[in-house]
């Protein structure tokens, strides 16, 4: 499919950042034409995403987070990046209600939520130099 | 973005207003703490009308109070819950511990 358009953002890991980046990839998607629900469940997802950042990947230390997001004629893809500490299992990371942070009242749904709110969710990390999530979403282009 | 409080019979109302991300959640616990250091509730009461948003981290806020409460017997509500807000309370699974109501007179009369 072809590439309509790409962009890059990198901004540090601050929670004030986790509006600023739902913001960003929303205006950037509305290119597409979504309705405002597939607009609500990608704000979410990037929310979910770049929230695992900032209290995983860099445990509240400032690090950089990436966000690269490219649109094609029906579809949003978008990943998610840090240079934190990684995912050691990420199979267990993907289940709901686990979290290595109960302690934090962290409710283990991030995954989740980004499965169910997106058509596809890949995730790559290795320990110690950081995880990248990629995820897809068709748009019901409304024409 | 912000919290208010508002005492209605027995219940605690949080007034929410703006995204309920882990951004505004943590801000939330550390002034809900703080008014219950002064006096505390059995009945707390979330006040969704100005939230349009929430994701996980909101999720994580409402189970800490809800098990907080739970401790001494008491219970957490959700009121005007939006649509948004609402498919989350659904994925999570919350609507199964956290009851919602159409507004504080329904909650005061069935919670």
């Amino acid at each position: 499919m072809e590439v309509l358009n790409e962009m890059t953002i990198d901004f540090w890991s601050k929670s004030q950042n986790e509006a600023f980046a739902r913001v960003v990839v929303a205006a950037f998607a509305s290119q597409l034409n979504p309705t405002l629900d597939e607009l609500a469940d990608i704000k979410t997802a990037v929310s979910e995403a770049v929230t695992n950042c900032i209290i995983h990947g860099y445990e509240n230390e400032t690090g950089i987070i990436r966000i690269k997001s490219i649109l094609r004629e029906n579809e949003i893809e978008i990943w998610v990046q840090d240079w934190g500490k990684g995912i050691e299992d990420i199979e267990k990371a993907r289940q709901p209600l686990w979290t290595s942070k109960p302690e934090l009242d962290r409710s283990g749904m991030g995954f989740t939520i980004m499965e169910n709110f997106m058509d596809r969710v890949e995730v790559e990390s290795s320990p110690g130099k950081g995880t990248i999530v990629k995820m897809y979403k068709t748009i019901k282009n409304k024409k | 973005m912000g919290v208010t409080f508002k005492v209605y019979n027995d219940f605690l109302i949080v007034n929410l207003k703006g995204e309920l991300d882990h951004h505004m959640a943590r801000m939330v616990s550390e002034k809900l703490d703080e008014y219950l250091m002064r006096q505390s509730f059995k009945k707390i009461l979330f006040n969704f009308k100005q939230v349009n948003f929430m994701d996980s981290s909101g999720v994580g806020m409402l189970i800490g109070r809800y098990k907080a409460l739970q401790k001494i017997g008491g219970k957490v509500g959700a009121i005007n819950v939006g649509k948004q807000v609402a498919r989350i309370f659904e994925i999570s699974g919350l609507f199964n511990i956290i009851p919602c109501f159409n507004d504080e007179i329904e909650a005061s009369e069935k919670m």
